[in-house]
């Protein structure tokens, strides 16, 4: 229900702690006091959000995680587009991750760009038996042979590889030794390690750090010429093209963006980031072990930036900018100047039609916070998030510098717990998503996908604020909401009609 | 700028845009490290070449774009089609969170399925405890009827064995002692998705029939006249499932559709999420076992369930995704032996439009070259459709088809003079079928979502017949099967062709002819 409703912060509170005893009620006894721990109202003025998190699913409750592979594979390695990306184990889960992650970039596909291909070993039970270093060895031929432009290979490891034994290390020594010191990386990324996704954000890290910065000296692959304002994205997977319409911003500005970690990223611009004078970082969650490491062994600092709507964007861009001269400086305020009117023009077109609507999130580990900010741009709260994989310091962070007092947080959300708020809540929009979408939308409540952008996007920067405003529009002011109830059984609710 | 709040620009547009080219032509030049495009020209003409064709078929540790997916997934897909039935897959976590969202993304529709979310210290230790606490969680959050349990390749790696498992788990009170808890293993390094639903549905029949794992006593068949209809493993299911029921009705068959999901992969939007909706209740699941016969749509769905079936004495008859006039005559005839009953004036009325259709337009489709991929059955259904069309399946490749289908196949283009230059490719994915299409061209390509790289790379027409389907909307809910069925699949392969004819012919100024108003 949207804010006119004018509940005071204090009924809100209550309201939200009224759920939370609710849906705990139908656990047993025993998961019910370990979900307690994940679920919240948020306190003004706390330094975080009052939740455990990082901790491992409870069985058989529907969590909506994926697991260390997802994190390594689907998520940061996956989208460096020269680089060819074997998942290493049965032909699942290469399969199920296969092009669905929208890590736009452009190369020539299957020829010397290969993000949209699923290469992998396809176990069989004798690779099982006998082990799979042999396989893997031989594919790593057949990969040279049959795909001769791929700049470097890694090893994706899935459930079986560590169960069973094997030593990819050793292959990957071997077979880069073989190729002329071939870039080929072995990554641990086994499904069963960890809690989620995000072990295998960190150990993906790892592997950058450890078979790609140790191997090679930081001037060896750049052809280019160092710049005072050198600068990398690190954490933007591109989806949509996120990545980009932020690199036009920063490019416009007068920085100079030598690597994007790693949407439409490469191999070139992982080995080059050391001479970076600063990494700025998007998504915290799933890249801020690579950028400490640097900070630590290049001395390059980092900050974290929002590119989610024209005031985190106006802020991230000052923030930035603060680390170079006056020029740069200079250079976000023409920017922010320039995008001035887009943005009136977006959100006179929107604000009217989206204000006072209320909206409760449920993604990975940034943008349960970070798209706060867009939403309120546009006139709406968000009531209620939480985190498929955040630590503490994301909820620190929302606690921080996101969240209004009385939000209602859930961490590693159940099915059942999702189900319950959004019934009792009634927000005007979920953003979640697949597997939440359908279940929300039978509900009758509109939804959109935060992963994926529901196939749209960009939601970064100016010209991303510009759709993510058209497509919430679209989904809330739908004309199909007030079609959900048979006219014979019910008045249909009044609706504004979509924009366009 | 290029962005505009009147006319907002979406990404297929946006980055079309100068300002956006200029900066991505800077970014490859400048960072990226790319190779000479000459040599990205090379290497392009010559993976198009038969020398690259002799030795992407020579591979035998890579496998490039396979059209398979893992056992878990049919087993998911099979469980959901049980009345208030939630899969539960044992091990590890995330494979659920796939299963969930590769269905959900072709049915656009929610998937409900647990996991025991095992972690390293059950990799050490075994899942027993994951799983006893995962069923009673699911038992007393989601109040399913039954709890279909599976594996994913952790849980088998490790030698979890579930049998055990549950009845410790049952002992231990995660839920109470009669609950019905069938249980397969799935292992991800054997067969593929088809395999796992074969799995699935042997181990709740089994369940059912031969005594709930010790815990009843087994079933005693008391024969009737009943059929039961098994679809396996088919991304049509919602509108088959249907045409299906329609049929028996139709006949005055008294049956029962084993793994019924066509309800829960198409619930109303109304209001209401429906977690469970329909499918073949329980009763009706042990009932089964008294049946004259069991019918399986797709045998390479039903290897090891037809055999089990037969073993309780009933006839058990396989098809292979019949498609088009002689396999649903076959399909029809088949019924009607077993149960007595005569096939409908309604049903050869509905004969007759297909093969009226078939005749209209067959001048379009006969001698046409297809490639065709998918499930085994599903390749076969459609190669012998297009036989029946005097179009020639010259390329039929299945990932997860075996030697015994690709004999079955070659058997199938030995019956037909169309069928003389066909050849069937078993355990072969679409990098393979990417050298065939430039070696070897034709005209149209028949296969999932996933054919559109394919049509990209080689200009070949894609007709999207299959699963997944994840870029076009709401085809599952149209049958594949019947004569009606049948004419969908026709009217899908007629409209490609056309549209590519007025493709080919629309430069204005150079093929004003053929561009013709009446085909």
């Amino acid at each position: 229900m949207s804010r006119a409703t004018t509940e005071s912060v204090a009924e809100i509170k209550a309201r939200n702690k009224q759920l939370i005893d609710e849906v705990l009620k139908v656990y047993p006894e025993k998961t019910a006091k370990r979900r307690a721990k994940h679920l919240s109202v948020h306190e003004a003025g706390k330094s975080d959000c009052g939740v455990k998190s990082n901790i491992k699913s409870i069985p058989g409750v529907m969590t909506i995680r994926g697991c260390a592979y997802a994190g390594s594979k689907g998520v940061v390695w996956g989208p460096i587009k020269d680089m060819i990306h074997i998942s290493h184990g049965p032909v699942g889960c290469g399969q199920y991750s296969w092009g669905s992650r929208r890590n736009y970039y452009v190369g020539t596909t299957g020829i010397d760009t290969f993000v949209t291909l699923q290469f992998t070993s396809d176990f069989q039970e004798k690779d099982i038996v006998f082990g799979g270093d042999k396989k893997v060895t031989k594919l790593v031929d057949e990969l040279q042979e049959l795909f001769p432009l791929n700049r470097g290979i890694t090893i994706q490891s899935e459930c079986p590889i560590g169960l069973i034994g094997d030593d990819i290390e050793a292959v990957s020594r071997e077979k880069s030794k073989q190729y002329g010191g071939k870039t080929i990386v072995p990554v641990r990324c086994e499904g069963f390690r960890g809690v989620s996704q995000s072990l295998g954000h960190h150990i993906a890290n790892d592997a950058v750090r450890d078979w790609i910065f140790d191997k090679s000296a930081p001037e060896a692959s750049s052809k280019f010429e160092p710049t005072p304002y050198d600068v990398a994205i690190i954490g933007d997977y591109n989806i949509g093209g996120d990545a980009w319409s932020s690199r036009i911003l920063l490019e416009e500005m007068g920085l100079r963006v030598i690597a994007q970690w790693s949407g439409d990223g490469s191999l070139a611009e992982l080995e080059a980031t050391p001479k970076a004078k600063l990494n700025i970082l998007h998504c915290y969650r799933s890249m801020n072990y690579i950028s400490r490491h640097m900070e630590e062994k290049f001395g390059i600092p980092w900050c974290e930036y929002n590119f989610f709507g024209p005031s985190k964007i106006a802020e991230s861009l000052r923030k930035i900018a603060s680390f170079f001269d006056d020029k740069i400086k200079e250079g976000a305020e023409r920017v922010i100047a320039k995008y001035q009117p887009l943005v009136d023009a977006v959100t006179a077109k929107y604000r009217p039609r989206l204000d006072g609507k209320t909206v409760m999130l449920f993604v990975g580990g940034l943008r349960p916070r970070h798209v706060i900010g867009a939403y309120e741009d546009l006139g709406m709260d968000v009531v209620g998030t939480g985190y498929e994989f955040g630590h503490n310091d994301d909820y620190q962070r929302t606690a921080q510098h996101y969240v209004k007092d009385g939000t209602l947080i859930y961490d590693d959300v159940t099915g059942y717990e999702f189900e319950r708020f959004v019934e009792k809540i009634r927000p005007d929009l979920v953003g979640s998503g697949i597997k939440e979408k359908y279940v929300f939308q039978k509900m009758g409540v509109p939804f959109r996908q935060m992963h994926s952008w529901d196939y749209s996007g960009p939601y970064h920067g100016y010209d991303g604020f510009a759709i993510f405003a058209r497509d919430m529009d679209m989904a809330i002011n739908s004309p199909i909401w007030g079609k959900t109830s048979a006219p014979w059984k019910d008045a249909p609710r009044p609706s504004l009609m979509a924009a366009e | 700028m290029t962005q505009n709040a009147e006319h907002i620009l979406d990404h297929s547009e946006l980055f079309r845009g100068d300002e956006y080219q200029q900066m991505l032509a800077n970014k490859k030049a400048l960072f990226e490290n790319p190779h000479d495009p000459a040599e990205v020209d090379r290497i392009r003409e010559w993976s198009k070449t038969p020398e690259y064709r002799e030795k992407n078929f020579a591979r035998e540790a890579l496998t490039v774009n396979p059209a398979k997916a893992c056992q878990p997934l049919g087993a998911v897909f099979a469980a959901l089609g049980f009345e208030r039935t939630l899969p539960f897959v044992h091990g590890s976590q995330g494979c659920v969170a796939y299963y969930r969202s590769h269905l959900s993304r072709h049915f656009k529709e929610p998937t409900s399925c647990v996991s025991s979310s095992m972690t390293e210290d059950a990799a050490v230790f075994g899942g027993l405890n994951n799983l006893t606490d995962g069923l009673a969680n699911s038992y007393n959050m989601y109040k399913p009827k039954m709890i279909a349990v599976a594996t994913t390749c952790m849980a088998e790696v490790i030698g979890d064995d579930l049998n055990a498992f549950i009845k410790t788990s049952k002992e231990k009170g995660s839920v109470p002692a009669d609950y019905d808890v069938p249980f397969a293993h799935t292992p991800a390094f054997v067969g593929s998705h088809i395999t796992g639903y074969d799995n699935t549905l042997k181990g709740i029949l089994e369940h059912f029939w031969d005594g709930k794992a010790g815990t009843a006593p087994k079933l005693q068949r008391k024969a009737n006249n009943w059929i039961n209809f098994i679809g396996g493993f088919d991304g049509y299911t919602v509108g088959n499932i249907r045409e299906i029921k329609r049929i028996f009705e139709l006949m005055g068959i008294g049956y029962t559709i084993l793994a019924d999901n066509s309800d829960v992969f198409d619930t109303p939007t109304d209001g209401e999420f429906r977690m469970y909706d329909g499918g073949t209740t329980l009763k009706d699941a042990a009932n089964a076992v008294h049946a004259k016969a069991t019918i399986s749509m797709q045998q390479y769905c039903t290897e090891k369930t037809l055999p089990f079936i037969k073993g309780h004495d009933q006839e058990v008859v396989a098809f292979n995704h019949p498609l088009g006039v002689s396999a649903t005559d076959d399909f029809l005839m088949t019924l009607s032996r077993i149960t007595n009953k005569a096939i409908p004036n309604a049903l050869e009325r509905e004969r007759g439009r297909l093969v009226d259709a078939m005749a209209d337009s067959s001048a379009h489709v006969h001698g046409k070259k297809f490639a065709i991929y998918g499930d085994p059955d599903l390749c076969y259904g459609l190669a012998a459709f297009l036989l029946e069309l005097g179009a020639e399946p010259t390329h039929v490749l299945s990932t997860n088809g075996s030697k015994a289908w690709e004999q079955k196949m070659q058997a199938l283009f030995a019956s037909s003079p169309f069928g003389k230059n066909c050849r069937a490719f078993p355990g072969k994915d679409l990098w393979h079928m990417r050298s065939l299409l430039f070696t070897e061209p034709v005209d149209f390509l028949i296969g999932n979502t996933y054919g559109k790289y394919l049509e990209r790379d080689t200009g070949t027409p894609l007709i999207r017949i299959g699963f997944p389907i994840f870029d076009r909307h709401h085809h599952h809910r149209y049958p594949v099967w019947g004569y009606q069925g049948s004419m969908n699949v026709l009217v899908k392969i007629l409209d490609k062709i056309f549209d590519e004819i007025d493709r080919k012919t629309s430069s204005v100024g150079k093929t004003d002819y053929s561009f013709d108003i009446i085909r």
